[in-house]
């Protein structure tokens, strides 16, 4: 099939025919971008799947530049960032995108999933689509929590020693699994370069390889839309999607748009903002790794905070740990725990709109109680908000299938701009 | 003014400071004059209003180069006896700054250290352990770490407590192991406590506003000034890069702004013929 869709180009004359001959480099860039056939009414919340992509390159190509200075190593790790921000060549702006790069990530991938969540996109025929991307957001997390440790500043060590004190609470292993995942008595030097092994070469592998999977189940099934209407369904004479446009040029210049507006304010916090009000970059991470001195409070990236807002919301460890494995996971259920006939939420009705609304208020919700202190107040809040967070998963498969759905339209609505 | 208080100078009005307090009376060789804190003089405040000293800010800008240049002068006279910025170069400051050669060996450059190396103390570590429980920390990025309201209170909010080593103590950082080693520019103030009720029915300490028990050679002012110079100083020298970051980050985006302009009327021609 691949000699057969690229032998027009293999017979090219010059070059291209040359290397089509040898590599069906045609009909990879046919069949992944250009010929793509995605629907026409795209909104806003479909910017973020390419802008996710451009955040995953800037990732690995500041990365690889901070490698060239960084130097792991418990004696060494905090210097060399200092040596980095001051002495390379814009050192300092390499590591600023970096580490916007990271909050950025997550907050691109936020809101792509929470695109998902709006117009249905984790239904069928889009399950393994779904999985591939929560299993991307599970590697994402880990890379940076990994890469969070590096600098070795006081709060890389005590988040360090807090998450991974989290796995002492599975029964029986927990403790020897704690020292195993470590290679120590304590967070240090051995946790470090380990640490920066999986950051630098293990997750980025995996990661690459599960967007790869991700973007051809992507196009083998086709995208969903804001209304989430099958454009398959509807085919014209030349076997087309008569809702459907080709992806280059038209998403190519829609998405570069998106790229331009996303990078303006991208630079906006690298500039300007760069600790984003301790949000991005901590106070405590300027001082180096310090056993003995604890910051107050600790508290992980802003990323984390929903979940860990639920661990502290539990008065047993072991439940908390538990909750919050539970509240990162139940997201790969959700193309089953849907049973809505309906996927856009344009046309569901009013039980799912109110649990997605209140899902959205916990979430954010338990998001600034995790950046709180673990008392009083913040802990109430927590546990009232973990409520509707939950119930959104647990509750799904029934109001689901209570929704007063609307009818579904056969075409998509565009409206001309 | 303060130019030629070096590093000898500077050196005494630490040790000096400790060397009349009792825990380090039998430290031998520490320095025989420089200021003690009794010496000194006023920038406390005075009212029937309680100070407020919780919400001061230091208000610095690290555009201000003059200010900046002073900064490192006072930093040089007064910290570097104790404090290093390791992660920094006496050339690279002299740079950013725009501090001439010429003024940087004659001025600011300690005894032992050339323009490319980096600014330490000359005092061992294994002395300041000795002489103060703790080694004093390295000051290269104090102003990111704690922030520059926090060095500032500090040296707004010294007292005088002869229960402590020092003879002084801090509202901002209660217990600090520094001894107000500025008391002679900002004077010795004497904090003036309330009792006021607390909430279970007890009655608590809290404080009310300074007094001055002997003035500095500089008007509150001036060492205001002082303070949110050394201040400006830290914070350059927590981030050195941050000046060029700011002005290179507004012709980035003016251009990323540019180029979304043009992406945008690009997709409008492409998408034209979308129906």
């Amino acid at each position: 099939m691949t000699t057969e869709a690229n032998s027009k180009a293999a017979s090219a004359p010059g070059f291209w025919g040359w290397l089509n001959k040898r590599l069906p480099v045609d009909f990879l860039w046919r069949s992944q971008w250009a010929d793509y056939i995605a629907p026409k009414n795209f909104n806003f919340w479909y910017f973020f799947g390419s802008l996710a992509m451009l955040v995953l390159v800037m990732q690995l190509v500041t990365g690889i530049f901070l490698t060239m200075f960084y130097k792991v190593g418990e004696a060494t790790a905090f210097d060399s960032v200092e040596f980095i921000m001051r002495e390379v060549n814009y050192g300092w702006l390499i590591r600023y995108l970096h580490s916007t790069g990271a909050s950025a990530f997550f907050l691109v991938i936020y809101l792509h999933m929470y695109r998902a969540l709006l117009y249905g996109s984790y239904k069928a025929p889009r399950e393994l689509l779904w999985l591939f991307g929560m299993i991307i957001y599970l590697a994402l997390m880990a890379e940076a929590f990994m890469g969070y440790v590096l600098p070795w500043g006081n709060m890389s060590y005590w988040a360090a020693t807090v998450i991974i004190n989290l796995f002492s609470a599975i029964p029986a292993v927990g403790p020897v699994l704690v020292e195993w995942i470590r290679g120590d008595y304590g967070v240090s030097d051995a946790t470090l370069n380990r640490f920066f092994s999986l950051h630098v070469v293990a997750i980025p592998l995996v990661l690459l390889l599960l967007v790869a999977l991700h973007l051809i189940a992507l196009h083998e099934v086709g995208s969903n839309n804001p209304d989430g209407v099958e454009i398959k369904n509807k085919k014209g004479p030349d076997g087309i999607p008569l809702d459907g446009i080709r992806s280059h040029p038209y998403y190519t210049v829609k998405d570069i748009l998106g790229v331009c507006v996303f990078l303006v304010g991208f630079a906006v916090v690298v500039f300007f903002l760069p600790t984003m009000g301790d949000l991005f970059l901590e106070k405590a991470n300027f001082e180096p790794a310090n056993a003995l001195s604890t910051p107050d409070p600790i508290s992980p990236s802003w990323y984390f905070t929903p979940y860990y807002a639920i661990l502290r919301a539990f008065p047993d460890k072991a439940m908390g740990a538990l909750a919050m494995l539970v509240a990162v996971t139940a997201f790969f259920f959700l193309p089953w725990l849907d049973r809505s006939p309906v996927k856009s939420i344009r046309y569901r009705g009013w039980i799912y709109k109110l649990f997605l609304g209140l899902f959205t208020i916990a979430f954010l919700g338990l998001m600034y109680l995790g950046l709180q202190p673990a008392q009083g107040i913040y802990v109430t809040m927590s546990r009232i908000l973990a409520v509707p967070y939950f119930a959104f998963f647990l509750l799904m498969p029934w109001y689901s299938r209570w929704d007063p759905v609307k009818p579904v339209p056969e075409r998509v609505t565009y409206h001309h701009a | 003014m303060l130019k030629h208080a070096g590093l000898v100078a500077a050196l005494c009005a630490v040790v000096g400071t400790f060397a009349f307090s009792p825990v380090f009376a039998e430290a031998p060789d520490l320095g025989k004059s420089g200021p003690a804190a009794a010496a000194a003089g006023a920038a406390g405040e005075e009212g029937d209003k309680p100070v407020e000293w919780e919400g001061w800010h230091a208000h610095n800008s690290v555009a201000d180069r003059a200010s900046l240049q002073r900064g490192a002068r006072n930093f040089m006279n007064y910290c570097i006896g104790c404090h290093s910025l390791k992660y920094l170069r006496y050339q690279r400051m002299a740079d950013d700054l725009k501090i001439p050669l010429s003024v940087l060996q004659a001025n600011l450059l300690q005894p032992g250290s050339g323009a490319l190396d980096y600014i330490t103390t000359p005092m061992p570590a294994a002395d300041a352990q000795a002489w103060f429980g703790k080694v004093p920390p390295d000051l290269s990025l104090i102003a990111r770490s704690k922030g520059t309201d926090h060095v500032y209170r500090i040296f707004k909010t010294y007292f005088q407590d002869p229960g402590r080593p020092t003879g002084t103590d801090n509202l901002e950082y209660p217990q600090l192991a520094m001894p107000a080693v500025l008391s002679e520019l900002s004077g010795v103030q004497r904090a003036v406590f309330k009792e006021q009720k607390t909430a279970s029915g007890g009655t608590e300490k809290v404080f009310d506003h300074f007094e001055t028990v002997s003035p500095g050679n500089l008007t509150p002012e001036q060492y205001d000034e002082f303070v949110r110079d050394t201040v400006n100083f830290l914070d350059y020298a927590s981030e050195p890069a941050q000046v060029e970051r700011r002005s290179m980050g507004v012709w980035v985006v003016l251009f990323l702004m540019m180029l979304a302009g043009f992406a945008y009327f690009l997709k409008k021609e492409y998408w034209k013929d979308v129906h």
